[in-house]
């Protein structure tokens, strides 16, 4: 129950934030892509205020041993450079540069009146599936050494 | 208020939510990990909080709604066909690459984690190449 209070308000911070900051707008993402045109920061400042306050924010979390509501903290363990990350930050980054949407935005854009974002989070979410069909333990010697959403 | 000044309070906002679940539940909060964590072929156990966070998303935007009377949702600027591309693209990239903007970006960034910080620069850069094809190329 208690799991559900705490997705809840951290989702609820989560779209806050992003509307704040500009990034339900795809116009908005793809100016701040845009360096050659006419190239609008505003990203950086979201980025700025983000990272500023989770990096203390975390190093707090971690002077306990284990976080309030669960019993271990779920942090991601591969350190490896590979080409699976490589490669999929790349198609990742063709996508966002093609119609300015990443995986919360495009969520958090859902409760607006655009049929075309339910269309691009259907899509996502085939994507996302197809990937982890081909990659599932088993299928895959690679998939073995990798967990799913190994990162984030 | 000036929109950057905002971007940077929203920005704290992203943070603070990153902070409480890792201080409350332990994980991370990137989206596209919380969101693929309840796709198959195999869910994660914990589906409920990732459930909630979805919801507590799509809810966040219409706050503001509420508090600005303007939405801050604003319109897809390409057109269905594209915007199927590229969420098949994102989709794909983000589960093969382990995460997105806000599991590499601002939680993995944070925790200065080198794989992040390769992926942070290898999606900038395809982002910003694939803008400068599609805007002053093509």
């Amino acid at each position: 129950m208690r799991s559900i209070l705490a997705g809840f308000i951290a989702g609820l911070l989560f779209g806050v934030g992003l509307a704040l900051g500009g990034m339900t707008d795809p116009s908005i993402v793809l100016a701040f892509l845009d360096i050659a045109g006419a190239w609008n920061p505003q990203l950086m400042f979201v980025m700025a205020g983000g990272v500023m306050v989770t990096f203390i924010g975390y190093r707090m979390a971690a002077r306990r041993s284990a976080p309030l509501w669960d019993e271990r903290f779920f942090t991601p363990t591969a350190t490896r450079i590979d080409a699976p990350l490589v490669g999929g930050a790349l198609v990742f980054g063709i996508g966002w540069g093609l119609a300015g949407y990443c995986p919360g935005p495009a969520i958090a854009s859902l409760g607006g009146p655009y049929e075309g974002v339910a269309g691009f989070v259907v899509a996502m979410l085939a994507g996302m599936i197809a990937v982890r069909m081909i990659r599932r333990p088993g299928a895959q010697s690679l998939a073995a050494e990798l967990p799913a959403a190994a990162d984030g | 208020m000036h929109p950057w000044l905002l971007a940077l309070i929203g920005g704290a906002l992203i943070g603070l939510s990153a902070v409480m679940l890792m201080a409350l539940l332990g994980r991370i909060a990137g989206v596209s990990g919380i969101v693929a964590g309840l796709l198959p072929p195999v869910a994660a156990r914990d589906r409920a909080w990732r459930i909630a966070f979805i919801v507590g998303l799509v809810c966040g935007p219409l706050v503001v709604l509420a508090f600005a009377g303007a939405s801050p949702i604003g319109p897809p600027v390409v057109s269905l066909p594209i915007l199927i591309v590229a969420g098949l693209l994102v989709g794909a990239g983000t589960a093969l690459g382990g995460g997105c903007t806000s599991g590499h970006g601002i939680c993995g960034l944070s925790r200065l984690s080198p794989r992040s910080l390769a992926a942070v620069a290898v999606f900038m850069a395809a982002g910003i190449a694939t803008v400068f094809v599609a805007r002053h190329v093509l």
